[in-house]
């Protein structure tokens, strides 16, 4: 079955066009939140949380999943959002939107600084760099207590409605759409990126980092251009969790964090976003689940099924389920 | 002719070990340029030195009249530099097209763009498509490299370098591991590269490279020990000591 060269060509072209375009089952996946707000109304908080968790699993996604850098201080940047948008919004500054895009910044700006640090090492060094300057930054934010207050945290959050209209209210209702919008604007924007040429570049950087160079890729500046992307996500993350509960303490930036959300994005799968989304949503709400019903012990089977997915599913709860319904279908 | 790239006195040292010892190597445009010489003689180390995998311990190599010694490798390739690897170094999980489009990508300058899919790029998509086609590789254009055999997985090896549009070509031992059947055609396809793009070429087929080559250097301990055209070469008595005679092949 000889094809001829233009016909092929044109292959190409489509198949490579097709890949970028939505599939009837992300389009499915987005209508669990909306389908949750209507089932779940006293939990509006709680999907709050998922929602601003799963941005924040995301922005690791980006680095880890795509680009192959290691990080065990990812919360730094959550943080710095966090405290950015808590300090904008207690000082009269409370417009939600500017919040975000400063907490966005501010974040940034670390990673970009922080890329250097962790561009010269190999995966050990990376992962000592990386908690190393959350390590700082938290006993930083311990001492300032003037400014951060704290473990008391940040006294006097006063945010104001969202677009100037939707008040933030107890039931979470405004947070949650808040939230949930931001989470889907900036996952587009992700899925945009990783179908993009630079998508692409970082996929080969993961997969052999040796030949980049070989084909003319400035790897180092690739990578520090996306660790700075990834740490303004995990920026608005943070900025977002400070809004929503108008609430920022030093917790924000301490090494549990960095660790959970490392194990959920394992969880999940990493490297094709919606494990980071599904790993979110999978260990915030078996945490929910399960420590309702033995506060001590649920971790002890977050541990097992951590131990399972690594063992037998290491591209996560979304790469295993993609495989088995590849073997379905054949 | 000009010569388009050259060695001044280009050193390495491992440790005590001393893979190149004061190579002077000029290799002229549109040349069909062999390196040969026995194994450990530093032929891949050259290879190396010359695309800024290894930094040299002393001298120069010049690119088209300008000193490169120091540039970073991608740099090189964009200059018009690109090579292969002996041992493939491949991308597992993307198809041949998507390979062949980093290089094209990062020669077109798109490599950085963020916002329109990979696919949106007609022009990078021809050129991929174009590279794949002469090197018979159309028909797996959307074939994940680790589905390939090997013998494509070697074609693609060349493709990821021609996608870079190389002035000049350093190719390491292309049909190591090939069997001799393919071998030929793989070289057929290596001898149709327009005449434009210069070759400089390891190879231990004697064969292949008196069918292939205008030019030979002989690489042994580092040093080189002969060059000329290759009924010079031929004749040439310490090569043929290397080669035939009792000298230690280490």
């Amino acid at each position: 079955m000889a094809r001829s060269g233009i016909e092929l060509a044109a292959m190409a072209q489509t198949a490579t066009a097709r890949s970028a375009r939505w599939h009837w089952a992300e389009w499915a996946f987005w209508l669990l939140p909306l389908i949750a707000y209507f089932l779940f109304p006293r939990h509006w908080v709680f999907l709050s949380q998922i929602a601003i968790t799963a941005l924040f699993c995301l922005s690791l996604d980006l680095i880890l999943g795509y680009a192959g850098i290691v990080s065990l201080g990812h919360t730094a940047f959550f943080g710095v959002g966090a405290y950015t948008a808590g300090l904008l919004a207690s000082h009269g500054l409370g417009d939600p939107l500017l919040g975000l895009l400063a907490a966005a910044l501010c974040a940034a700006a670390l990673g970009l600084l922080t890329s250097f640090l962790v561009l010269r090492g190999a995966d050990l060094t990376r992962l000592m760099v990386t908690l190393g300057v959350a390590m700082m930054l938290y006993e930083a934010a311990n001492k300032l207590t003037d400014i951060t207050g704290g473990v008391d945290g940040v006294q006097g959050i006063t945010v104001e409605p969202v677009l100037g209209r939707f008040a933030l209210d107890l039931y979470g209702r405004t947070a949650y759409w808040y939230s949930l919008a931001v989470l889907f604007v900036l996952f587009w924007v992700a899925r945009r990126l990783v179908h993009s040429p630079v998508g692409l570049s970082l996929r080969g950087i993961r997969q052999n980092v040796s030949r980049m160079p070989a084909l003319g890729t400035p790897v180092n500046r690739r990578l520090a251009a996306i660790y700075t992307v990834g740490a303004a996500y995990a920026g608005v993350a943070g900025g977002l969790l400070a809004q929503t509960t108008q609430f920022v303490a030093v917790d924000v930036l301490a090494f549990p964090r960095s660790a959970e959300l490392l194990l959920m994005l394992v969880l999940g799968g990493a490297g094709n976003l919606y494990g980071a989304l599904v790993g979110a949503i999978v260990f915030m709400t078996a945490r929910h689940l399960l420590s309702d019903i033995n506060p001590q012990y649920w971790q002890f089977w977050l541990g097992l099924l951590l131990v399972l997915i690594v063992l037998f599913a290491r591209d996560g709860i979304v790469g295993g389920l993609r495989r088995a319904i590849e073997r379905i279908s054949r | 002719m000009s010569t388009v790239l050259e060695t001044r006195g280009l050193v390495k040292c491992f440790g005590r070990f001393v893979a190149a010892d004061g190579v002077n190597l000029r290799v002229q445009a549109g040349a069909r340029h062999a390196l040969i010489g026995p194994n450990g003689a530093g032929k891949t180390t050259l290879i190396n030195l010359l695309t800024g995998f290894l930094e040299p311990t002393a001298g120069d190599i010049l690119f088209k009249g300008e000193v490169v010694t120091r540039l970073p490798q991608h740099r090189r390739v964009q200059r018009g530099l690109a090579r292969t690897f002996q041992i493939n170094r491949l991308f597992a999980d993307l198809t041949a097209l998507e390979s062949v489009l980093i290089a094209v990508n990062e020669r077109l300058g798109l490599a950085g763009r963020f916002w329109r899919p990979v696919g949106a790029f007609a022009q990078a998509v021809d050129d991929a498509t174009a590279v794949l086609s002469d090197l018979h590789l159309l028909e797996v254009a959307h074939e994940r490299t680790r589905s390939l055999p090997y013998g494509k997985r070697r074609l693609l090896e060349i493709a990821l370098a021609l996608a870079a549009r190389p002035q000049v070509l350093l190719l390491d031992e292309p049909a190591a591991g090939v069997p001799a059947a393919e071998s030929r055609e793989l070289f057929d396809t290596i001898a149709r590269l327009p005449r434009d793009v210069t070759v400089l070429l390891i190879e231990h087929d004697m064969d292949l490279v008196f069918r292939f080559a205008d030019r030979i250097s002989v690489l042994v301990d580092g040093a080189l020990l002969a060059e000329g055209e290759p009924e010079v070469i031929a004749r040439h008595p310490r090569v043929k000591e290397v080669y035939l005679g009792g000298a230690s092949d280490g």
